[in-house]
């Protein structure tokens, strides 16, 4: 499914702000995998996803979806293999437009768009019945600009968009960390439905690592721009805060040191 | 106060009221313009300047074309092909050059003002109603308005289909969020080439109808253009805001553009009528400008302000002092 080849990335290069932000990053995502993405500020966490996303361009190395060398395709020629949310729940949605034409937007993400009706009129029943599912209310709001909504409602909508064209991979960027933990709950288990329901590889970072061990059927954790554990199957389902925070120690040769990722809920 | 007297009785109402078609006229020619600002300053979120030159770009092209014996439409359609032309420079300026959005303007702007000097050979092109067929003319004022008119309804009819179109809304998006729309796969330099063509392709035509109505093409006709269609599009923001609330839909928005034309070809014709000095009008159009742009800030800001807050809470503590006592 997915492969990242070896991957390189160093921003601001011979300057005092030089960040070597990827350093030799390897990973293959089986069809299927649900996978968490932990590890502290600066580790490369959202640098990878970014690097799928084609953000920017690499430094070296490949990225590879269903064997096909993704990595010198620019942003919006990426977009339809993936579906992304963001950090930010204001990022995902164009806030003067309508729930529907958001929908409708994404919705033909990969396809020509050409000078037919932005919004057929056989899509209002199936978005409606597709935003019923949430019990967000917002069946009943479709042609409210998605700017009068919550950034949980937003994170909701973004989440839908990600994924109302199947895309072969979804990418998570800690897309609960902007919301209150109530809301957080909410999203991540819309995610999860999402996910199940339609069979989907994903890749979610998180800060948070009760959620990383709880959700996807694999563990990563990254420091210092490279994967430093790997952890799926009965491993992680046995996997507790711990374990994960022994296994990182002894992984990397030294403690975890950022408090935020401690945070257990 | 002899002086004021014989101002204000110097002032012939009869006179605004002759004046008025005319403004009415010129207003809804500008209003075309002004929409092609409201495509690249409201839906791409992107101060195009190009418009300065493109403007007198359409005239030009449209005079030279008429006195080598062009017929009048196909030189009117050949002036908005001009016009697109200029807005796909700025947009190579812009999306393959990495120039920022307001320079990339002024670069063919200024490239423009040579470019339409070689077009019409000198500065000034006279093409009056009695040596050509015109599609409309300041000689035949009510014939002007009603062409004027059927004009901005096509333009409106069009930009209405269009940006709801799948392509269009890739125009808007790329605008308010261009992160998402690449997210989904837009092409968003793509959406500013093809909105900064239709937007100066639109200006162009309307700079064409422009020289048309006054009877001469002029290499500075489109000078402070770029200002009288912001104070359009912003009059008509205004104006259909304090009439529809929240509830102006985009068919009525794109409406309003026209009426703010005619309300700023209006005032304009105020300020003529009071005798201000003629050298002083982009000074009265700089001020109402302002003062609209101006204005929804303001009136946002009095129902949010600290001030309000302090004198609230004066009010509501000395009471309960009052009380205490």
């Amino acid at each position: 499914m997915l492969e990242i080849i070896d991957v390189y990335k160093t921003f601001n290069p011979g300057t005092v702000n030089e960040k070597k932000a990827l350093n030799g990053v390897n990973l293959k995502l089986n069809d299927g995998d649900f996978c968490t993405v932990i590890g502290g500020n600066g580790a490369g966490k959202s640098t990878t996803l970014n690097a799928i996303a084609g953000v920017w361009p690499v430094d070296s190395g490949a990225i590879l979806i269903d064997g096909e060398d993704i990595s010198a395709l620019p942003e919006h020629k990426r977009a339809p293999y993936l579906g992304r949310v963001f950090q930010d729940p204001m990022t995902g949605t164009v806030a003067d437009m309508e729930i529907i034409e958001n929908l409708a937007i994404a919705a033909r993400r990969g396809q020509k768009r050409g000078l037919s009706w932005g919004v057929k009129k056989s899509e209002r029943e199936e978005y409606r019945e597709l935003l019923k599912q949430f019990e967000l209310g917002l069946e009943d709001r479709m042609s409210s600009k998605v700017g009068l909504l919550s950034g949980g409602q937003r994170q909701a909508i973004t989440l839908l968009m990600a994924t109302i064209k199947r895309p072969k991979l979804l990418l998570l960027d800690e897309h609960t960390a902007a919301l209150d933990p109530k809301t957080a709950a909410k999203v991540l288990e819309l995610s999860d439905k999402i996910i199940e329901e339609n069979n989907l590889t994903a890749l979610m970072v998180t800060h948070n690592m009760k959620d990383a061990i709880t959700h996807g059927n694999r563990l990563i954790m990254m420091s210092d721009g490279k994967i430093v554990l790997d952890i799926s199957g009965e491993e992680k389902k046995k996997l507790t805060v711990e374990i994960l925070l022994q296994k990182f120690e002894k992984a990397s040769g030294s403690t975890i040191d950022n408090d935020r990722m401690l945070l257990g809920d | 106060m002899d002086g004021i007297i014989n101002y204000f009785s110097s002032l012939n109402p009869a006179v605004f009221a002759s004046q008025l078609p005319g403004n009415i006229a010129q207003g809804i020619i500008w209003g075309l313009m002004a929409l092609g600002v409201f495509i690249t300053y409201k839906l791409l979120n992107f101060a195009d300047l190009t418009v300065d030159g493109s403007f007198a770009t359409g005239g030009a092209v449209t005079a030279i074309l008429l006195i080598n014996g062009v017929p009048i439409w196909p030189a009117t359609l050949i002036a908005l092909a001009a016009g697109i032309l200029a807005g796909l420079v700025t947009g190579f300026l812009h999306t393959v050059l990495g120039i920022p959005d307001i320079l990339a303007g002024i670069l063919t702007q200024i490239a423009l003002y040579s470019i339409n000097l070689n077009i019409m050979g000198k500065a000034n092109l006279p093409i009056s109603y009695r040596n050509y067929t015109l599609i409309l003319s300041g000689s035949n004022i009510g014939r002007a308005i009603i062409v004027g008119l059927s004009f901005a309804v096509v333009v409106i009819g069009l930009m209405y289909w269009y940006f709801g179109t799948e392509q269009g809304s890739t125009i808007r998006s790329t605008g308010s969020n261009p992160a998402m729309s690449k997210a989904q796969g837009i092409n968003i330099n793509a959406a500013k080439v093809i909105a900064l063509a239709l937007s100066n392709g639109l200006v162009a035509l309307s700079g064409s109808l422009f020289a048309q109505y006054q009877g001469f093409s002029d290499i500075n006709m489109g000078r402070g253009a770029i200002v009288i269609g912001l104070a359009a599009v912003i009059i008509g923001a205004v104006i259909g805001e304090a009439i529809f609330r929240k509830r102006a839909n985009f068919i009525i928005k794109l409406t309003f553009v026209i009426v703010g034309g005619i309300l700023y070809y209006i005032s304009m014709g105020i300020v003529l009528w009071l005798k201000m000095p003629t050298d002083d009008t982009k000074l009265f159009t700089a001020v109402i400008v302002a003062v609209f742009l101006a204005f929804p800030y303001l009136k946002n800001k009095s129902k949010n302000s600290f001030k309000r807050v302090a004198k609230e809470n004066k009010k509501t503590l000395n009471r309960e002092e009052k009380a205490d006592a």
